[in-house]
């Protein structure tokens, strides 16, 4: 069920180049369904900036009522809330949208997981309930450069890691489907959340049979505005990011 | 107790509230957060004759208190509309506004007949005045000839009350206004959103794939005050007015200057109850006045001399 909270901000940190991590605390969590949900968060009680901030949730813990976002402080929005500090309240509307589904996999599946950039985040509560499921996963994870790269040691936690910069200057130079190239040939199922350049090749490349989680400029988070579209491959109509998505069958819709 | 309701042509409104038309959907998503006969109206999404794709994203940027959008009057036509939006809205008691869009005075006519037979709708929208369509739209709206004429077709077809939404982007709006109510408009909703453009400083290019998109948001209410002083003077019929209402002394600022209702319209993408929020809110604050009915203070910018009008002062 949907609902606005004022949530309590836990901690606040930054974890790399502009890249932020916030726990919050508060009941919306109790209605998180899955890996790959996001909220809308309102920074500011002023009226600048004036829309919600769409994050993706990186994990979540029900029995404790807590969740963590990581998000890239660049614009005014998610600058203002880099500035939280414990005890501070964000406003946060959600769980919104459908998640990454881990039904339907056979026991001991090899998942194929694809992060680049601040995409990266849902793919951590992905891969700890794949794990929790008995599935393999193998975490391939994009950056520009070294001081950009997070969360490389959590995704250990579940299985093979490898790390890509563009610069070389961290992991193997290159983008992610280099990785896959080198180390992933063989996988059951994939999952990817990223810029939509690498979503396209990672399609491109790997076909059907894999999750790709999109972005879009969002209105109102909740399907009302029709903001967020994006077109059905095979067909004339539209899907919204926010409420069919972000999650979407790879071929779906257009990357 | 202050009385709140509010009787427009077509209208019993139960509060003077109402979302703006492209701001709410058909309501659906925002049954789940409240109930929707809370509401002193609903101002539904444009309809077209037949189903409308829109414009390319990205749609929305924000700008300082407010935000740009080109949707592009996206909607899945007049069938649907009527088949499914309009009559799942039946089961809230509530009056529903259906706004309607078009290419040709013909496609005004065809929407307006059919929902005006439909129990729930009690008055249609004009929208001649959304910037982001390339035929339609604006061009209905910035000449007094084109939209008196539309008006008065669109009057001999419709069994409902007829409200034209004049837009902003001229440089007469009183010679509009009083040209649809020549045309017989039976009221008037403004302001629809401004013209506006932003540019992406790292690719040099527009920041929205249409390039324009319509300003809407708290930076446009002095303009929609304005408008409406103006406007409320010159016109005999009545003004739902919108344009930056965040909070209930928005919505009293809009009234005094001669609206008779306010529709609430970015506002509820920045907080989904923004609508309950603001008629809890309008009722308390509206008791501070000398006056046994909102309706009192329609106007009271101009209809009055000088005076202090709250009461606690």
């Amino acid at each position: 069920m949907k609902q606005v909270e004022k949530m309590k901000v836990l901690r606040n940190e930054k974890i790399a180049r502009s890249i932020f991590e916030i726990e919050l605390e508060g009941n919306l969590v109790q209605h998180m369904s899955g890996p790959g949900q996001f909220v809308h968060l309102k920074v500011t009680d002023g009226m600048d900036p004036t829309l919600r901030r769409p994050v993706s949730v990186c994990r979540y813990e029900r029995k404790k009522s807590t969740f963590t976002m990581l998000y890239r402080a660049e614009g005014k929005g998610t600058q203002l809330l880099s500035r939280k500090t414990a005890e501070d309240t964000v406003d946060v509307l959600g769980p919104l949208g459908t998640g990454f589904p881990t039904d339907g996999l056979k026991p001991g599946s090899r998942c194929l997981l694809a992060g680049g950039g601040i995409g990266v985040p849902p793919l951590y509560e992905l891969a700890r309930q794949l794990k929790a499921g008995g599935h393999h996963v193998t975490t391939v994870l994009g950056f520009r450069s070294k001081e950009d790269v997070f969360y490389e040691e959590a995704f250990r936690e579940f299985g093979d890691v490898y790390v890509t910069t563009e610069d070389g200057t961290h992991g193997a130079k290159g983008f992610v489907t280099d990785a896959i190239d080198r180390h992933v040939p063989v996988w059951d199922r994939y999952y990817a959340c990223g810029p939509r350049p690498m979503l396209r090749a990672l399609e491109t490349k790997l076909g059907t049979g894999g999750w790709l989680s999109l972005e879009e400029r969002m209105g109102c988070g909740i399907g009302a505005c029709l903001a967020c579209v994006c077109d059905e491959k095979n067909g004339p109509g539209y899907r919204k990011v926010c409420t069919d998505g972000p999650v979407f069958p790879a071929g779906e819709v257009v990357v | 107790m202050t009385d709140m309701r509010v009787s427009l042509p077509g209208l019993d409104m139960k509060n003077p509230i109402m979302p703006a038309s492209g701001c709410f959907g058909f309501g659906k998503e925002y049954s789940e957060f409240y109930d929707l006969s809370l509401l002193g109206a609903i101002c539904v999404k444009a309809v077209t004759p037949s189903v409308r794709k829109g414009n390319p994203t990205p749609r929305v940027a924000e700008t300082g208190g407010g935000m740009l959008n080109a949707i592009g009057l996206q909607n899945p036509g007049l069938d649907h509309v009527m088949e499914d939006e309009l009559l799942w809205l039946q089961q809230f008691n509530v009056p529903v506004i259906v706004n309607i869009a078009g290419t040709t005075p013909e496609d005004y006519c065809r929407v307006a007949t059919a929902v005006s037979d439909l129990p729930n709708v009690k008055a249609v929208e004009l929208n001649i005045s959304c910037p982001n369509v390339k035929e339609g739209g604006i061009a209905f709206g910035t000449d007094p000839v084109i939209a008196r004429d539309l008006t008065e077709k669109v009057k001999k077809v419709c069994s409902v009350p007829v409200y034209v939404k004049l837009s902003p982007n001229v440089t007469d709006i009183a010679g509009v206004a009083q040209a649809v109510e020549d045309g017989g408009a039976d009221g008037l909703s403004m302001i629809n959103t401004l013209l506006g453009m932003r540019i992406d400083l790292a690719t040099g290019r527009p920041v929205l794939a249409n390039g324009t998109g319509g300003l809407s948001g708290s930076a446009i209410r002095p303009v929609a005050v304005r408008m409406i002083h103006e406007v409320s003077r010159k016109v005999q019929i009545p003004i739902i007015g919108m344009g930056g209402v965040t909070c209930a002394d928005d919505a009293l600022e809009l009234i005094l200057a001669g609206a008779s209702a306010v529709a609430v319209g970015t506002q509820n993408f920045v907080d989904p109850f923004a609508c309950p929020a603001i008629i809890d809110e309008l009722a308390e604050k509206v008791s501070r006045y000398n006056v046994s009915s909102i309706q009192e203070l329609s106007g009271r910018s101009w209809k009055t001399s000088a005076t202090q009008l709250l009461t606690n002062r």
